[in-house]
């Protein structure tokens, strides 16, 4: 597949496949909680009736910040599957989530305050490891264009098995996921509220669940990478690393961001800088 | 060959002429004809065709012996500082350096050596071009900063503006002469110009803590100069050779050790561990100085003469030891800045930080890595200024330097909140530039020693944490305040909004500027370059693009939007940002932000900076050795 038709594809069916998901995911968490559970589709739902709301907010610049997020995620996520840098991936990605936190922050209510403070905190829980997994690949496959990590013959996970494993550890942070959900709660009846999004609301909130659906689908192709040589095998393990996600997510209860941050620093020093220090001394 | 010469000498001599005037209006007009001339001399010099240095119009014996009147001058001042403030490490380190260059200058006699004592390449041209623009927009800033610092800020300082603008003058044209020189003893004399300057300028107030701190710089980085004047005897002694040319071609056996020397130099005045103190110090100093000595001059000194040195070091035990010191100083000095709530020490945490990246550029020293290192001092030195000068304006206004009062600044001062997050962007976000100098550095450390990667990662993660929430209080904004009519005056708003659109075009246009200076003198010292891709540097354009787009966004502000007020778990009272809680009683709402003091403390990590860095320091000067 040329790189544009892949870009295409992404722009199109990302949010459908991330959407889908994102249902299952909570379908899934309430057969684990032994409830019944919403329809597959229902996120679409939320989403189309969020677009029909009111469009209130605390100060009307903040969903500029929103609007950008949006933007730079689906950037963010073209570019990877465009097989551009992994670098410039992982940077045009933070700077994407900077305007998330900073619109969060213009909202200016001590929840979506101390949201955006832990995302920042999470943000920089989860980027050594990114950077460490670019960098890991990049000593495999001696190129950093995710064409070309994709085209190489081997099995990257065999070669960065430590970093596989941070790196799926640092999706979980990434996703917001418990035992990482400092910055927002899936439930709102918590201290924390919303965190982050509480004072999105309307066709602004609508974008941020999109946004999630483009970033699921371009992190999930990111585990893909470490499987890239077998297809197959990549699509089930991504898929295998998202229902680990949604079990862990059932499994455990919130962590202090200091618990948060010490564990995702050491696994990235043990896990992932372990792999590398391997990798290095190899060469 | 004269412009080059002017500039050297037109600031020094400005200095001279500014010691005499006390009258605010005759300086001013100085002021802005000197930083005007200097400016056009840079960019003339940049614009020309390669330049033939001739002979100096004047015998360099005169000359030689013009530099040893004036160090003679400055060793006895020094002494005599140091033995009025019972000072005993600063005479002893001065009297060693003094005695090792008079012995010297006995032995090695008025011997000429045949290169020519100035040099003028394209890395000089980038530092010159730093220092003109940069320090220029400093010097005319520091005139309408120094009236209101007088008249109103601290009215219990005693004025000394016509020293203090004398010394601005003679730093900038000290540092011009340090960036041309080529000559190993007229290098450090500029070196040791600067060195005292500092002193002078981190004194201006005379407050007890002012002078503690002045000793402190001046101390290292007397012992930096040691180090530099013993690099010149051990080089001369075994090659017959002055020039700095000479020594980075001189292969590894007899440049070695004098390399490592200077590199010991250079890691004392661009501050970094074990010697960050003093620059943290240098803080009590009025603005402008911070601002001079962190962006365009002293610390650039420093990494210039790392960078200098990288084709010498590099592979080599002594290049990986400097890359330590570098890497190490970028860790603990990034998230030093995330403990403090002060907007200047964060400011000085992150340039220590940023310079410790250069210093990891030089000791790598593949080419890909001083690409990256001279990339990085370009954006450093403009945003870190722009952020300096806005810090400043600020603190007037708010008469405090405190992060958390910053709260809400978009709303009571637009212009100065909209230029510092510009500079803070410039700082931390992709596609702007210091990100784009990260990406480079990351990659050559990579492919030199991958392992050094982990001070980069993590380094770089606790620096987008200081900076970001730094950007989100001024954006926050809780309780309404009245907006502050006159945000900046006349000269302090030429300084800022040149160096805005300076930091911008710098972004946009740096790929031309790569092309221009940077790669013609990697390529001149290693054959090839460094770069990062047609593609990528075409994607960056593109990203900038959508970035630059947000402004244009607030144009169609509050259209189809109901305004609300904020959650706040109970009833909001009307027009106050408060609520009546549970019990009745109403509650105001503050924000503050997060310091890690549990986690992170500041003066902990200063103790592991300060030895791990002397640990390297040492491993590297034994490596030299043997």
């Amino acid at each position: 597949m040329s790189p544009w038709l892949r870009l295409i594809v992404y722009l199109v069916a990302a949010p459908v496949v991330g959407g889908v998901l994102s249902g299952w995911d909570r379908r899934v968490s309430a057969r684990m909680q032994s409830r019944r559970g919403p329809p597959i589709l229902q996120p679409f739902y939320d989403v189309l009736k969020l677009w029909q709301k009111q469009n209130l907010a605390n100060h009307p610049s903040q969903n500029y910040y929103v609007l950008f997020f949006f933007l730079l995620v689906v950037f963010t996520g073209a570019l990877f599957f465009a097989g551009s840098d992994l670098l410039l991936v992982i940077f045009a990605l933070t700077t994407a989530s900077i305007f998330f936190v900073l619109g969060a922050y213009k909202a200016s209510s001590p929840y979506s305050f101390i949201g955006a403070e832990r995302e920042l905190i999470q943000i920089m829980a989860y980027e050594p490891m990114v950077l460490l997994t670019a960098i890991g690949m990049y000593m495999v496959t001696k190129t950093f264009y995710i064409g070309g990590i994709a085209n190489h013959g081997g099995l990257l996970v065999l070669a960065l098995p430590g970093v596989f494993l941070g790196f799926v550890f640092a999706l979980e942070i990434k996703f917001r996921k418990s035992p990482f959900d400092l910055s927002s709660s899936h439930h709102a009846h918590q201290e924390l509220v919303r965190g982050i999004t509480t004072e999105f609301s309307g066709r602004t909130l609508a974008l941020i669940e999109v946004a999630h659906w483009y970033e699921t689908v371009f992190l999930l192709g990111w585990v893909y990478l470490f499987f890239a040589s077998s297809p197959v095998l990549g699509v089930v393990m991504a898929l295998g690393v998202y229902v680990f996600v949604v079990l862990v997510d059932n499994v455990f209860a919130r962590l202090k961001w200091q618990a948060a941050l010490g564990s995702a620093w050491a696994v990235t020093a043990v896990l992932g800088f372990g792999n590398i220090v391997v990798l290095s001394l190899q060469r | 060959m004269t412009l080059v010469l002017a500039l050297v000498l037109v600031p020094l001599l400005a200095g001279l002429v500014l010691l005499c005037l006390r009258a605010d209006l005759p300086r001013r007009l100085v002021v802005v004809a000197v930083t005007g001339a200097v400016c056009v001399g840079c960019v003339a010099l940049a614009c020309l065709p390669a330049l033939n240095l001739g002979e100096l119009p004047v015998s360099r014996h005169a000359v030689n012996l013009g530099m040893m009147a004036v160090e003679a001058v400055m060793g006895l001042y020094i002494l005599y500082v140091g033995v009025r403030a019972r000072h005993f490490l600063i005479v002893a380190l001065m009297l060693a350096q003094a005695g090792l260059m008079g012995w010297f200058e006995w032995t090695a006699g008025p011997e000429a050596s045949p290169a020519p004592a100035l040099f003028v390449d394209k890395f000089s041209i980038v530092m010159a071009l730093i220092n003109g623009i940069v320090g220029g927009g400093i010097c005319l800033y520091a005139v309408g900063y120094m009236r209101e610092y007088h008249t109103e800020a601290h009215r219990d300082v005693p004025d000394r503006r016509p020293m203090f603008f004398a010394l601005l003058f003679v730093f900038m044209g000290a540092m011009f002469g340090l960036v041309f020189a080529d000559e190993l003893p007229w290098l450090f004399f500029f070196w040791e110009v600067t060195t005292l300057c500092s002193f002078l300028l981190i004194g201006y107030t005379q407050t007890p803590e002012a002078r503690k701190n002045a000793l402190l710089a001046l101390v290292m980085n007397l012992s930096g100069g040691l180090a530099f004047a013993l690099a010149i005897v051990w080089f001369y002694h075994n090659t017959h050779q002055l020039g700095l040319q000479a020594l980075i071609h001189s292969g590894h056996a007899a440049a070695l050790l004098p390399a490592a020397l200077l590199c010991f130099a250079g890691i004392t005045k661009a501050a970094q561990c074990p010697f960050s103190s003093w620059l943290l110090g240098a803080m009590v100093a009025p603005t402008p100085v911070s601002a001079l000595l962190h962006s365009s001059t002293m610390v650039k000194a420093g990494v210039y003469l790392v960078l200098r040195l990288a084709p010498v070091v590099t592979g080599t035990s002594v290049g990986l030891m400097v890359a330590l010191v570098g890497g190490v100083t970028f860790l603990i000095g990034s998230l030093a800045a995330i403990t403090t709530p002060e907007a200047k020490r964060v400011l000085a945490h992150s340039t220590i930080a940023n310079l410790g990246l250069v210093v990891l550029c030089g000791g790598i020293g593949t080419y890909e890595a001083v690409w990256a290192g001279v990339l990085l001092i370009i954006f450093h030195a403009v945003a870190k200024c722009l952020l300096f000068l806005c810090v400043g304006v600020v603190e007037h206004k708010l008469h405090s330097r405190n992060i958390e009062d910053m709260s809400g600044l978009i709303v009571y001062m637009p212009h100065v909140a909209v230029m510092m997050l510009i500079g803070m962007a410039g700082m931390s976000l992709a596609p702007f530039g210091m990100l784009i100098s990260k990406w480079a550095v990351l990659r050559a450390v990579v492919d030199a020693y991958p392992m050094l990667s982990v001070f980069i990662v993590f380094g770089s993660a606790a620096t987008l944490f200081f900076w970001v929430k730094w950007m989100g209080k001024l954006v926050e904004v809780v309780a309404p305040r009245q907006r502050v009519i006159k945000e900046i005056s006349l000269d302090e708003s030429v300084a800022l909004y040149g160096l805005s659109v300076v930091t911008f075009l710098a972004c946009l246009f740096f790929p031309l500027f790569s092309k221009l200076f940077i790669e013609p003198y990697v390529a001149g010292v290693y054959g090839h370059t460094g770069s990062l891709g047609q593609g990528n540097m075409l994607i960056m354009v593109i990203m900038m693009a959508v970035v630059m787009l947000f402004p244009l966004s607030f144009l169609s502000r509050g259209r189809g939007v109901k305004v609300v007020d904020p959650y706040l778990g109970g009833a909001n009272i009307q027009g106050s940002p408060g609520f009546t809680g549970s019990g009745g009683a109403s509650e105001t709402v503050t924000l503050h932000n997060y310091y890690m003091g549990g986690v992170l403390n500041e003066a902990w990590l200063s103790r592991v900076a300060v030895a791990g860095g002397a640990l390297m320091l040492a491993a590297m000067l034994v490596f030299a050795f043997i």
